[in-house]
């Protein structure tokens, strides 16, 4: 269980998405404008990563592994697919946000107006691809695997509204006319990375 | 409608290099930069940038994703459905990044560890699928092909200053070659530039700049 909220705070706050990896900068950057909008993603980004990156643990543990086709027969012992890691979780992510779509259009139109415009922008969100891949080069179990998929769509989420809510107050500020805009954003993010290196070292 | 015109104006023989398609390579550079003005494939650009080796091979690794993708997709252009073009597009785009991928496992490996993940990421990188997008569902192969190379340059472009200065300026070297030792004289690297937040204040810098002299300005 301490192992379980340590690498849920690793995730969240040290090995932050956004400020130590720089995954989905993209739409970190283009969804950031207002703090509304910017939680709405960051929800999507949440329950992406908590769902595909479990699928694609028991993806890579059962079938892609060398020797993880064992529970098939003994003739697929020598198996080794990693080659097909790639395509494989792309098209994982991608089917799973296409019936999150869906289903949450089926079911709840009201939270689909909200969320629906960014799922489809999440398949392409390279912090869900990441996540799978970072999942895949540490030695995580299956409970690991999930806590790390929310804790690290939680960072996302938390530094994408942390930015919008200064981005928004920005309006306000005479920036040099060549810095506004997106110039002015870098310089943003890299002055909040360095605020979040102070949780460096932090463990439980 | 407008591809249609195009078309049949291309179709009056026009040369390999004309004026519109060399300005496919180098509006990138410039103008139309994938990372400064489009705001694309930040990530990697953020990422790889801390030293020159790896910029440089992520660079070329682009490059060849984007062209070859640029084009496979602008040959199926007309027969991809609409609505499950973005699959068709990623299914495409991963099958060249794991011969790339394969390809620097085998030959450059200690740069492929270096590079680790973001090898696999150029599958979500924007400036792929947006250029598949923008580009090679609406037009033929051999302007999509140099559209992608001039993408990829102008990515590659942003990568190698982003890169020169935070080697130079971080670990005082450049292509891991200690220059300030050279010419007989001490620096001491300044880590920070290695930090991430070194590097997003370095790219804001490039964007100020180029800003600067090209006359472009947001509005907020």
């Amino acid at each position: 269980m301490e192992n379980l909220i340590n690498i849920g705070v690793r995730s969240i706050f040290i090995d932050n998405m956004i400020f130590a990896y720089f995954l989905g900068m993209c739409s970190f950057l283009a969804i950031s404008k207002k703090v509304k909008t910017a939680f709405g993603l960051g929800v999507a980004v949440i329950f992406v990563l908590g769902v595909t990156v479990p699928i694609n643990w028991l993806i890579q543990n059962y079938v892609l592994n060398e020797g993880a086709l064992a529970w098939l027969g003994t003739d697929f012992k020598t198996i080794d697919l990693n080659f097909l890691q790639f395509i494989v979780f792309i098209s994982v992510i991608a089917a799973v946000v296409q019936l999150t779509e869906m289903a949450v259009e089926k079911f709840s139109p009201a939270l689909y107006g909200t969320l629906g415009i960014f799922l489809p922008l999440i398949a392409v969100n390279c912090a869900i691809l990441g996540g799978a891949l970072f999942m895949v080069g540490r030695p995580y179990d299956l409970a690991e695997a999930s806590v790390f998929g929310v804790g690290s769509g939680i960072g996302w989420m938390l530094a994408i509204v942390a930015l919008a809510g200064v981005r928004e107050k920005m309006k306000y500020s005479n920036v040099p006319g060549p810095l506004r805009g997106l110039g002015i954003t870098f310089i943003l993010v890299g002055l909040m990375s360095l605020g979040f290196l102070s949780f460096l070292g932090f463990s439980l | 409608m407008s591809t249609e015109v195009a078309d049949v104006v291309e179709k009056k023989a026009e040369p390999l290099f004309s004026k519109k398609n060399k300005k496919l390579i180098t509006n990138p550079l410039d103008i139309d930069n994938p990372i400064t003005v489009q705001v694309l494939g930040i990530c990697s650009a953020l990422a790889v940038t801390t030293q020159m080796k790896p910029a440089l091979v992520m660079a070329i690794a682009l490059t060849v994703v984007t062209a070859s993708s640029n084009v496979l997709i602008s040959l199926m252009r007309n027969s991809i459905p609409s609505r499950i073009r973005i699959i068709v597009q990623l299914a495409v785009v991963s099958l060249w990044v794991i011969l790339v991928d394969q390809i620097l496992k085998a030959y450059v490996y200690d740069v492929w560890k270096q590079l680790s993940v973001f090898v696999g990421l150029i599958i979500t990188n924007c400036i792929v699928m947006g250029r598949l997008e923008a580009y090679a569902m609406g037009n033929k192969p051999w302007p999509s092909l140099l559209d992608g190379l001039g993408n990829g340059f102008g990515y590659g472009m942003i990568l190698l200053i982003v890169a020169f200065f935070r080697e130079l300026l971080g670990s005082g070297a450049i292509f891991g070659f200690k220059v300030f030792d050279a010419v007989g004289l001490h620096y001491q690297g300044n880590g920070l530039l290695l930090l991430p937040a070194g590097a997003c204040i370095i790219v804001g810098v490039v964007i100020w700049v180029q800003r600067s002299i090209n006359g472009y300005r947001e509005s907020h």
